[in-house]
């Protein structure tokens, strides 16, 4: 064990999180720490210093308006599970979040942390890109600017976000009732694991008709990602076996699996059609 | 930097990097060796402490974040010289083997019977996901922990 030296910044309030942000680009975002720590006592990482979100109370809390319910960035998990509002409109989310780790990570990892942390198989990401989530950025100098989950990230561990900016809070539109949600994670156990696939649907029906489809996959391409080609199979028609078959055939022009320490690509690829299949088979009745 | 909380019901400070893990503050410089080490990567559930209530991998902890906070290990479970219930119930019922992990389940237990004093099998299961043992199979802590309340009431505390 070696423990880092470097600085540490403990703002108060988001203000003085964002000045601290702007005059020390360098430093890295501490929120619960349940990645950053791993990394340091792997020495996979060695800051120059950082600034500790995790006393900012204005970053935490969940709050449900009209038409969104908008996390703070370092809401953490449990947090999460345990509202109200998000077990009635957000039920996909809760059911991520109940996998993340287990209950001791769950109570410390934050939401906007995995966000940042940008792993390709964050178990609530691809929950958040089906439904559409938006990430809201904030700078001292620009304010806050919003950029959707799907657009946030640009390649393996890399984002939109600027050396000043922090995320602040996600927004994330409540679904409908004409909306179908589904999560799947695929790993070794249900808890602990870090998942092998994981996949978050969203299927909104006008009458019998599919009039928009969102699937996001983990640990199938270098970042997060939604299945385009797939969604748009099944778009403007109702669901049947043929485009049920289109959709999950087309999926290997989306999804870029690996061979890696917890699973093959071909393992991937397979377990990614079968669950894509099952869930749309289930709901097509 | 000096870092001031509560430690098991005691105002505590201490003069340490802020990005020691808490584990090692709390084993090395406040000398309470209760929390193990297992993994050291947030698997194992060896370290679990509480704060402010909460169950937590202390390996995962920045001591700088435990600022004001209230910590308490497994060397603060007990009250008044009488062990709390789920540590009773782990000795009458043979939920520790070798003992490493005891600790750990100790803690991520109390913290579920504090929310729940009268868990099924599921939750205590679900709750105890994020702690390993390698000798006892897991039943009989799942049992130590469902027969806590009625052992502590059998007992009269």
């Amino acid at each position: 064990m070696m423990t880092s030296q470097a600085p540490v910044h403990t703002p108060a309030s988001i203000a003085e999180a964002l000045s601290l942000r702007a005059a020390h680009p360098e430093a890295w975002l501490l929120a619960g720490g349940t990645d950053i720590m791993v990394y340091l006592e792997a020495h996979a990482i060695d800051p120059p210093g950082f600034i500790d979100l995790w006393q900012v109370a204005d970053l935490r809390g969940i709050d449900a308006g009209a038409d969104h319910i908008r996390i703070g960035a370092c809401t953490d998990y449990t947090a999460i599970i345990d509202d109200a509002d998000c077990q009635k409109h957000l039920p996909t989310l809760v059911e991520a979040a109940r996998t993340v780790g287990a209950r001791q990570i769950q109570n410390r990892g934050t939401i906007g942390g995995n966000i940042a942390n940008a792993s390709p198989a964050g178990d609530t990401m691809p929950v958040l890109l089906a439904l559409d989530a938006i990430v809201e950025l904030q700078s001292e100098k620009r304010g806050l600017r919003s950029v959707p989950l799907a657009d946030f990230y640009t390649g393996y561990k890399r984002t939109v976000m600027a050396a000043d900016e922090l995320i602040a809070f996600v927004r994330i539109p409540k679904p409908s009732a004409a909306d179908r949600l589904h999560f799947r994670k695929v790993g070794t156990r249900m808890a602990q694991s870090i998942s092998k696939v994981v996949l978050g649907g969203r299927l909104r029906f006008d009458g019998d008709t599919v009039s928009e489809a969102r699937l996001g996959w983990g640990s199938v391409a270098a970042t997060p990602v939604r299945s385009t080609i797939a969604e748009q199979m099944l778009v403007g028609k109702p669901l049947s076996a043929q485009s049920i078959s289109d959709a999950v055939a087309a999926l290997a022009g989306d999804i870029t699996p690996i061979d890696d320490v917890r699973s093959t690509a071909d393992y991937r690829k397979s377990v990614a059609r079968r669950i894509l299949r099952s869930w749309l088979e289930t709901l097509a009745g | 930097m000096k870092i001031g909380f509560r430690l098991n019901g005691a105002e505590t400070t201490v003069d340490v990097t802020p990005m020691a893990r808490l584990l090692d503050v709390l084993r090395e410089d406040l000398r309470l060796t209760g929390s193990k080490e297992g993994c050291g990567e947030g698997e194992c559930g060896a370290c679990t402490v509480l704060i402010d209530g909460k169950a937590v991998n202390s390996c995962l902890v920045p001591v700088v974040q435990v600022r004001g906070a209230s910590v308490k290990t497994v060397e603060g479970l007990a009250e008044d010289g009488r062990l709390h219930p789920v540590q009773q119930a782990f000795i009458d019922h043979g939920g520790a083997q070798c003992g490493i992990c005891t600790p750990g389940f100790v803690v991520a237990a109390a913290e579920l019977l504090e929310r729940d004093p009268n868990p099924d099998a599921v939750t205590i299961r679900e709750a105890l996901a994020g702690n390993l043992c390698r000798c006892t199979g897991y039943q009989k802590i799942v049992d130590s922990v469902a027969r806590t309340l009625a052992s502590a009431e059998e007992a009269g505390r």
